[in-house]
């Protein structure tokens, strides 16, 4: 088959698969509602029902395809890049940056400031993406790349923890372990309006280094004679794949698994081409991230259950089956 | 006519060892130049000083008459074509996709044109929609060689391009080389088949110690005191019917070892 058709083909099932997860997101939660409440709902969106709905579920399942789409694209940038399956937007610190961003602002007492903790995980990622670019730009190995990535996530954490050793309160310590285990929860639409701006920019960024990520298949020495402007496309997708990740941090805290599982759920129907697995990964860690919402929601439990908990328990074994299924490709 | 490359006194230091020391070469239109030296002599380093991968510490590169150092990536792609050693992919890309890699200058539909022509050149238009990771590396070798002939610089640089190939892929690889110089491009190839490189090369470089110590036709440099002197052998290239072979065994060496 044609593969620009293929690649359609794939693009278009993904696309209906996550808008029919959007639609089962905004119709399913803990709150059960009648027939007559939901066309209440729809008649009329300030009703109690429509609250539901519109108020509270829709920023809710939105904001999970926004940040699913974030991790799957910043992943799927990421193994292009380094040429590697195991890489994920975790591997260059930036996740952990952001993460250290956010305990800091919580445990300084930020966090009654509206959208405080959200700039300062971004922040913590744009200035762990920033040293990356900076290592990107003077080592063209991946394994320094990632080995440098290893140092600056075990730093973010060291940090992280060393914040938590100084605490003021448990409850503090309690509400920074939270936000780190990650939730869309009570997300309204400006906090998804304030990272879509990010996001967007990193998206750009990852497009246009595409091309640099399929050339990369052959080698840096390959790529560096192909003409194309190597060292401009591999600091565009290191400094993408921050903002995204950065972003998607920002909005739901950290949300591990999805950055590394989707676009091996997707790399199978792209003949493995690392720029065309970019927007089905971003479609993929969409849906896998509100699917993993809803089963949080409405599986009856005491205490709602952490999305970032949630995407590891039922990505894990997924990953797991993939990587086995894989796995003769990948040794060859 | 011009030179398509020109290293002047090119030498290149890995921290304080010197592994390319005032290399001078001249390579033009039309001519198959054969690089040869034992392991570690110097001979990826010479193509890649020359590609301007490998920073100059002296001397300077030139592709077609310009700097290399000064050359946008776009301008270097159009003066020269690489084929690395290494042939380690990431991916399982289609062959054909790995093919138009060669021709990213054109649009899609005239890359895939050209990358299904240059895998039918290399036979193997059969294979064009296989992962290149699900491939014997005499496939992915031939894959990797199309995308080189898919490109449109005038000169080529194939570094070990038979490494690991069967006989008849040599050969062939070697012919569709020389079709490219007939054609009216410049190739540079790395060999360590020294019958392989008699047979096929206009001109061969001997490179050694990081010195090129030898330059010119077949019979000047793989002389029998060069062969002696640089690769350790005692014995010297013999014409058969079939072109030049080499009959020699390891100097120093009594005459029942290899």
């Amino acid at each position: 088959m044609n593969p620009a058709v293929s690649s359609i083909r794939l693009i278009g099932g993904l696309a209906l698969l996550l808008a029919l997860l959007l639609a089962l997101g905004v119709a399913f939660g803990e709150t059960q509602l009648s027939l007559s409440q939901y066309q209440q709902a729809f008649a009329d969106p300030a009703s109690p029902p429509g609250e539901v709905l519109w108020g509270l579920r829709a920023p809710r399942v939105v904001a999970a395809a926004v940040v699913g789409a974030a991790l799957g694209l910043a992943g799927a940038v990421m193994q292009g890049l380094l040429r590697n399956p195991l890489a994920e937007p975790g591997v260059l610190g930036v996740s952990g940056a952001a993460g250290l961003g956010a305990a800091v602002s919580i445990s300084a007492g930020l966090a009654v400031i509206p959208g405080a903790v959200e700039v300062a995980a971004l922040a913590g990622a744009l200035v762990a993406g920033g040293l990356v670019v900076i290592a990107a730009a003077r080592f063209r190995e991946p394994e320094t790349l990632i080995l440098f990535g290893v140092a600056l996530s075990a730093f973010a954490g060291a940090l992280t923890a060393l914040v938590f050793n100084l605490s003021p309160s448990p409850i503090t310590t309690s509400e920074v372990l939270t936000w780190l285990m990650g939730s869309v929860a009570n997300r309204d639409w400006p906090d998804i309006g304030w990272a879509l701006v990010p996001m967007a920019a990193g998206a750009g960024l990852c497009a246009y280094a595409s091309r640099a990520l399929v050339m990369l298949t052959l080698g840096e020495e390959t790529a560096a004679l192909s003409g194309l402007p190597m060292a401009r496309m591999r600091a565009a997708a290191v400094a993408g794949a921050a903002l995204l990740t950065g972003a998607a941090v920002a909005l739901a805290g950290v949300i591990g698994f999805v950055g590394l599982a989707a676009p091996h759920t997707v790399r199978w129907g792209v003949g493995g081409d690392p720029g065309r697995v970019l927007l089905p990964s971003a479609l993929a860690g969409a849906g896998l991230v509100v699917a993993a919402d809803l089963i949080g929601r409405i599986v009856p439990s005491e205490v709602e259950l952490k999305l970032g908990v949630l995407t590891a328990l039922f990505g894990a074994p997924l990953f797991a089956l993939i990587a086995w299924r894989a796995a003769r490709s990948w040794r060859a | 006519m011009s030179a398509l490359l020109s290293l002047e006194g090119a030498s290149v230091s890995l921290g304080e060892r010197r592994v390319l020391a005032g290399a001078d070469l001249t390579v033009s239109a039309g001519e198959l130049v054969g690089v040869l030296g034992p392991n570690g002599a110097g001979k990826t380093t010479l193509l890649r000083a020359a590609l301007g991968l490998a920073k100059l510490a002296s001397g300077r590169a030139r592709l077609s008459g310009r700097d290399v150092a000064g050359l946008g990536p776009e301008e270097r792609a159009r003066l020269v074509a690489y084929l690395p050693q290494e042939r380690r992919l990431a991916w399982s890309l289609a062959a054909w996709r790995v093919a138009s890699l060669g021709a990213v200058d054109r649009p899609p539909a005239l890359a895939r044109a050209a990358a299904l022509e240059a895998l039918a050149r290399v036979e193997m238009s059969r294979l064009a929609d296989r992962g290149v990771l699900e491939m014997s590396g005499g496939e992915r070798a031939r894959v990797l060689l199309a995308r080189l002939l898919a490109t449109r610089a005038p000169l080529l640089v194939a570094d070990e391009p038979v490494a690991g190939l069967d006989a008849e892929a040599q050969f062939h690889t070697l012919d569709l080389l020389r079709e490219e110089t007939r054609a009216g491009r410049a190739v540079i190839v790395t060999l360590h088949d020294l019958t392989l490189a008699a047979r096929a090369c206009d001109r061969i470089v001997v490179v050694d110690k990081g010195r090129i110590v030898a330059d010119g036709g077949v019979p000047e440099t793989l002389t029998p005191d060069c062969l002696a002197e640089v690769f350790g052998l005692a014995g010297a290239l013999v014409e058969t019917r079939a072109g030049a072979v080499l009959a020699a065994r390891r100097a120093d060496r009594p005459s029942t070892e290899l």
